[in-house]
């Protein structure tokens, strides 16, 4: 090949002409979303049977969308990706607007997992997960937060032994969304007890189905039974699924909670913008409003305008976050700042939602329409502020890192991990 | 403020800030607070020479921006003047001026040139006296009587009203809005002085009693001026919000500054977590105040189909958080907090005014939750 054709092969695709080309691959191949569709939070509206018909149908418009040349837009091509830029990604994005989307394939697969197979895989790990990962063929969990502790994940007590070239893992893992029908995760383990906390810990690759692994869902109070907790029992990982150095797991784990801060600011998280708020937004409380004949009520109006504030600053934060943190002005710990907003912003609307359906928040007929399970979504009001990191931590982030306060005092620096006080069990 | 703020901007942004500190420091503020004019009026021609009231106005007209994108370059000047908390009239100034060099025609070149050099001023009397305060809401008549209008009715707040050659005025004419630039030694007209909690920034109220003026003194059509309107308050809002992001910026800056240095019971305010967590929320009130002002700006700028929702959103959301978080500021300092002395109430004045000129954040609310239905019905026709 000339230096001339190398040249023209490694052209970067412009944004537009790409944009172009993803336009005409969503309109040509992807369903529209209905307008008027209700959106609730984690509601329990599918029989196993047909939630494993939908993580198929992701797992297929995955396929659809590598084949396009439309996936891991911001990965390196030697991995299956499209060595674009994340201007490329948010072209995608956009014009994703209104049609369905591999929902279960973005969070945890592509961001923080695939984020942190680029960041510390080997050459091997990353020619071997990767590609499946694009062609929807592996979706993935983190095996992060442990029963004993949520916020302190550094605190994990799942153990890994070395044992020759294997390891063998024992303790569980709990808040896996969707484990029950994944097939990898990245494990989170302490290899050393000898020494502080952040500096015995191990990162692992390991498959869902193999022996030692017990998944088990958890019910939550609102009937839905997606996330997991899962028990590993002797399970035998070896040295070439590990991430990072041994013992330096904390290294992998910071960029790890980074990149699951990132969320749907990742480069490598392929929704259409808003899924921020995913879970009650503006519209559900119009048409909760509608129903309940409200809707010219100036208080409920307050509270119509009040959402929409909620949504439209929060839009306008995430993208203020996104180029401050391209562009440096912003450091990467500020998504703390977007994760604190968005907890705070969803809880607030679910409150909303609640708010405008009077009596019927509370008690409801089927042939009620929008206002059906509002009032249990208001129940669940608070997971906004807890899921992928509690508002406290963000906080904690917000105030000690973007804005470096003095960080808290902790009672478990310097002590061998063994004489750290920990949680009755 | 926008990050990405080319190298002509930053210095632009960087010299008006540079002259705010040096010609209006606090001292100052404070000196100015006592006499009745609030400014002096070579500090505002200074400011017009530095461009201040010419970046809405395009070439043809005498005006002139210093990026493509006028707007976008008095943004950072009104970030500066709240970050100062700086006297003058800006945003009515401007919005004025936006109106005079779009619609303006030949008639009003004089009065254009004044406030595009600094020689003269004119401001916007659009809002009213109660009952008729509420957002949108206009009571003044412009009656057509041969070749001339006759005004009734009486404005309130009017921004530096006392000391301005002409008022831009919104009134009604039937059913229809209409514009008119009139000049304030007109007879019928009479202005009266009204306190205010901002040190710097003077308004009026302005009575027309049959103020007679010729029909040429229309600024647009008679009757016609609805969308004009709506334009000036889109300018205005953005505008003042940011003002107020500017003095949200300094009052957070200074409170975080205050934090880090003051000691109780051996240990900097800014370690105790209880502390911590609340800097936290008035961090992210701050960012997204930046955010939804640089995104409505640019909206307003572009005129795109969102930029009325943006603009009211950006009023509500600063207006609403602006304040939470200047009060924050004022509890964190503790009692030196509402002394006089300290600076930080300098910034929670001009947040307070400019929270609730041009409607307060639930009129806004209100407004924004008529888009919201708009929009749910255009989807629904359209699917």
């Amino acid at each position: 090949m000339s230096a001339a054709q190398i040249d023209e092969a490694d052209e970067v695709e412009g944004v537009d002409a790409f944009r172009q080309r993803a336009r005409a691959f969503v309109r040509d191949n992807l369903r529209r979303i209905e307008p008027g569709e209700v959106v609730g939070i984690l509601r329990n509206d599918m029989t196993d049977e047909e939630e494993l018909a939908e993580v198929e149908h992701d797992r297929k418009l995955q396929r659809m969308f590598f084949d396009a040349g439309l996936a891991g837009i911001c990965v390196p091509r030697e991995y299956g990706g499209q060595g674009l830029t994340p201007a490329h990604q948010r072209a995608l994005n956009e014009e994703l607007l209104g049609y369905e989307f591999a929902a279960r394939m973005q969070s945890p697969t592509m961001s923080p997992c695939l984020a942190v197979l680029l960041d510390f895989g080997t050459e091997e790990q990353k020619r071997t997960h990767i590609p499946r990962i694009l062609t929807g063929e592996e979706i993935w969990m983190q095996f992060l937060s442990e029963p004993s502790g949520g916020s302190d994940v550094a605190a994990a007590l799942t153990t890994a032994v070395r044992d020759g070239d294997e390891w063998v893992l024992n303790g569980s893992k709990v808040w896996t969304t969707g484990a029950w029908w994944s097939d990898w995760a990245l494990c989170l383990a302490r290899t050393n007890w000898d020494v502080p906390k952040h500096r015995g810990l191990t990162v692992f690759i390991l498959p869902l189905r193999r022996e030692g692994v017990e998944v088990q869902r958890i019910a939550l109070l609102n009937g839905f039974r997606d996330f997991c907790q899962e028990f590993l029992t002797d399970v035998r990982v070896p040295d070439t699924d590990r991430i990072g150095e041994v013992d330096d797991g904390w290294t992998v784990g910071t960029r790890w909670m980074f990149h699951e801060r990132m969320l749907y600011n990742s480069p490598y998280v392929t929704a259409p913008p808003g899924q921020g708020h995913a879970g009650v937004g503006t519209r559900t409380i119009l048409l909760a409003a509608r129903e309940a004949g409200h809707l010219d009520d100036p208080q409920v109006r307050d509270l119509v305008g009040e959402a929409r504030v909620l949504q439209l600053v929060g839009d306008a934060l995430q993208e203020r976050i996104k180029d401050g943190m391209t562009s440096g002005a912003l450091s990467d710990q500020a998504a703390a700042i977007g994760r604190l907003y968005t907890g705070l912003a969803q809880a607030r609307t679910t409150a909303i939602a609640y708010e405008v359906s009077g009596a019927d928040g509370v008690v409801w007929g089927d042939d009620d329409g929008p206002l059906v399970d509002v009032g249990t979504d208001y129940l669940m009001r608070q997971i906004s502020c807890i899921g992928g990191g509690t508002t406290e931590m963000a906080r904690n982030v917000v105030s000690e890192r973007v804005l470096g306060m003095p960080r808290e005092r902790t009672l478990d620096r310097d002590v061998p991990f063994r004489d750290v006080p920990r949680s009755a069990s | 403020m926008q990050f990405d703020m080319s190298s002509d901007q930053e210095f632009f942004r960087e010299t008006t800030a540079r002259f705010l500190s040096d010609r209006v420091p606090v001292a100052e503020l404070r000196r100015l607070s006592e006499g009745g004019a609030g400014y002096d009026d070579d500090y505002w021609r200074q400011g017009a020479e530095l461009g201040w009231t010419s970046l809405l106005v395009d070439e043809a007209h005498g005006g002139g921006s210093i990026s493509g994108d006028g707007l976008a370059d008095l943004a950072l000047v009104a970030f500066e003047v709240g970050r100062h908390a700086a006297p003058g009239p800006l945003v009515s100034a401007n919005v004025v001026a936006s109106a005079l060099g779009s619609a303006g025609g030949d008639a009003h070149a004089e009065v254009l040139a004044g406030l595009l050099d600094g020689s003269a001023l004119a401001t916007w009397a659009s809002t009213e006296r109660r009952p008729h305060d509420r957002l949108g809401d206009v009571a003044l008549t412009v009656r057509a009587d041969g070749d001339e209008l006759v005004l009734d009715g009486v404005k309130r707040p009017v921004e530096s009203a006392d000391r301005a050659g002409h008022l831009l005025v919104t009134g009604r004419t039937g059913d229809g809005l209409t514009q008119v630039l009139v000049p304030t030694d007109a007879p019928g007209v009479s202005v009266r002085p009204l306190r205010g909690v901002d040190l710097t920034r003077r308004f009026a109220e302005v009575r027309f009693d049959a103020v007679r003026v010729p029909a040429s003194a229309a600024v647009g059509e008679v009757g016609g001026a609805a969308e004009q309107v709506e334009r000036q308050l889109q300018l205005a809002l953005v505008l003042a919000c940011c003002e107020s992001v500017g003095a949200l910026q300094s009052g957070f800056d200074m409170t975080v500054e205050y934090a880090s240095d003051r000691y109780s019971f051996g240990r900097p305010l800014s370690s105790y977590q209880a502390l911590k967590h609340r800097f936290a929320d008035m961090k992210t009130w701050l960012e997204a105040s930046h955010a939804i002002t640089d995104a409505a700006v640019a909206a307003v700028s572009a005129r795109s189909p969102q930029a009325a929702e943006l603009a009211s959103v950006a009023k509500a959301y600063v207006g609403d958080r602006g304040d939470e978080l200047l009060h924050e500021c004022v509890q964190l300092h503790g009692g030196i907090g509402v002394t006089f002395e300290h600076d930080i109430h300098l910034f929670l004045r001009r947040q307070t005014l400019n929270r609730t000129l041009h409607g307060t954040p639930a009129e806004h609310r209100q407004r924004v939750a008529t888009f919201v239905e708009r929009g749910a019905t255009h989807e629904e026709d359209a699917a």
